[in-house]
């Protein structure tokens, strides 16, 4: 096995990176992979909160770093899944306790024996940014269809192709289809009009997944829930599957239930 | 080989107003890098939470070799801010790392070469879509192949041409030149200036039209569609 080492940014805070990383590294290892998850949010740790693992923390990657434990001492595994892990992040340090090379070390660290290493970046664009995107092989941009987080994801973008990182992929959170058929929200065309990079996957919104996080259960593992089987979708995808976008048409009428029913499969 | 005395020192650290400013001698980048390393490690404590501001001369510098330093310095601590150059590749890497590359007292002019206007024969031609947070200034004429975002700031000298869309903030005539224009596929930008005027906003249009925009007779900043053959006419 190699990893594939992939994170999760988005330059602006609340958009939905930490909820991204725990539904994707649960549907990953749903599938059967084994995924570790990096909490790169130095100081502002909450990726164990959203997966349900904040009082089994002993170790934490800043102790890994500094060598007070072995990496496999830090790796938390899931309540549910034996096959995914978790390195939180330090709640007492700041960014600083993590260096760029230190970020590829660990997670040349974890390639050989892991499918895939998914890492939380904290916002903004600077040390924490770095450090998150150090190691990645591909970049996970997650915006929402909001103005000012599609500008931000923009500076992203920029910021990735400049120390060539390549064309990351693009996930668009939340979108609400009543509100974008009324025009009162961006449209998936609009915000993929001006980032102009691949589609991962488009979230529809739903208050599941802000109970699931509060319960430190992902979304992904309620088979009703839409945002859940977007994230589902995404986790196919980048096992390289390709799997066709959900319809988000707005819900209404009986004749759209029966077509969902019908086009179900 | 000489004695250290006579040969004028590899790296020279002064302190400016934004901080300190590294100046080289002219060698390769590979021993103006390892100089300045060594002189970091020697002062430890003296360069601890310094912003720092590097002329790198005429070299050429690549992505690769600002971020590698930027990087290491942000690991002893260090703020790479400013990267001040005479080669162009060197600023361009720079502006696109999101560094400065002016500092407060600028630079002498005498490496530009620009008399009155715009230099015809110096235009600046960028193929990527200039995107959120990015700043691209240059003294004589930019060309971008691609969109300008929202967020994104071309300030240049000369004329500006954009084939693509618009939606940042274009500046062109920076200096004053009052005659320059600036034309795009789709010119629905945040803010227009040429010279000091300054256009209002101008609307997304729903199916966009070339359009170029210059000073009128009245001194006004407006934008028209474009027409072939256009350029006949204003020159």
């Amino acid at each position: 096995m190699t990893a594939k080492v992939i994170t999760v940014t988005s330059g602006k805070g609340g958009v939905g990176k930490t909820t991204a990383v725990a539904n994707l590294a649960t549907a990953l290892a749903m599938d059967g992979k084994r995924v570790v998850c990096i909490d790169g949010d130095i100081g502002l740790r909450n990726l164990d909160v959203v997966m349900g693992l904040e009082n089994r923390i002993v170790y934490d990657l800043v102790d890994v770093i500094e060598g007070r434990c072995k990496l496999k001492q830090a790796m938390i595994r899931d309540k549910h899944l034996p096959e995914l892990y978790l390195i939180p992040a330090a709640q007492t340090r700041d960014k600083n306790a993590v260096s760029p090379s230190d970020m590829v070390r660990i997670c040349n660290d974890l390639r050989p024996d892991t499918d895939f290493v998914i890492v939380d970046s904290p916002a903004g664009i600077e040390r924490g940014f770095r450090n998150a995107i150090a190691a990645a092989d591909n970049v996970l941009v997650v915006t929402n269809p909001e103005v000012s987080a599609v500008r931000d994801a923009d500076r992203v973008v920029g910021l990735l192709e400049a120390e060539e990182k390549g064309s990351p992929s693009l996930i668009i959170n939340r979108l609400n289809p009543n509100l974008v058929k009324n025009n009162d929200m961006l449209s998936a065309e609009d915000v993929l009009d001006l980032l102009g990079i691949r589609l991962i996957g488009i979230v529809p919104e739903d208050e599941n997944v802000i109970i699931g996080s509060n319960r430190g259960a992902p979304t992904v593992g309620d088979a009703k829930s839409r945002a859940g089987q977007a994230f589902r979708n995404i986790a196919k995808r980048l096992q390289g599957e390709d799997v066709p976008f959900m319809d988000l048409a707005p819900q209404s009428g009986l004749w759209s239930a029966i077509q969902r029913f019908a086009g179900r499969k | 080989m000489e004695p250290m005395e006579s040969t004028p020192p590899v790296v020279q650290i002064k302190g400016i107003r934004d901080g300190l400013l590294v100046t080289f001698a002219d060698i390769p980048w590979g021993e103006q890098r390892a100089a300045l390393m060594q002189q970091i490690h020697e002062k430890a404590s003296f360069f601890q939470g310094a912003r720092l501001a590097i002329d790198v001369g005429n070299q050429p510098l690549k992505v690769n070799d600002l971020v590698d330093l930027r990087d290491w310095l942000s690991e002893q601590s260090i703020n790479l801010w400013a990267v001040l150059s005479e080669s162009p590749t060197t600023e361009h890497t720079a502006q696109l790392l999101g560094l400065a590359t002016r500092i407060s007292k600028p630079r002498p002019e005498e490496n530009h070469h620009v008399l009155d206007g715009v230099p015809s024969d110096q235009a600046l031609f960028i193929s990527k879509t200039i995107r959120s947070g990015t700043r691209i200034e240059y003294p004589g004429t930019v060309v971008v192949f691609g969109d300008v975002n929202p967020g994104a700031e071309i300030v240049a000298e000369g004329n500006v041409i954009v084939w693509g869309r618009v939606r940042g903030v274009i500046h062109a005539g920076s200096k004053g030149d009052r005659s320059v224009f600036i034309c795009a596929l789709d010119l629905s930008a945040n803010q227009l200036r040429i010279a000091d005027e300054v256009s209002a906003m101008l609307n997304p249009q729903k199916d966009p039209k070339p359009e170029i925009a210059s000073i009128n007779e009245e001194g006004k900043l407006q934008a028209e569609l474009w027409h072939s053959g256009e350029t006949n006419i204003r020159k």
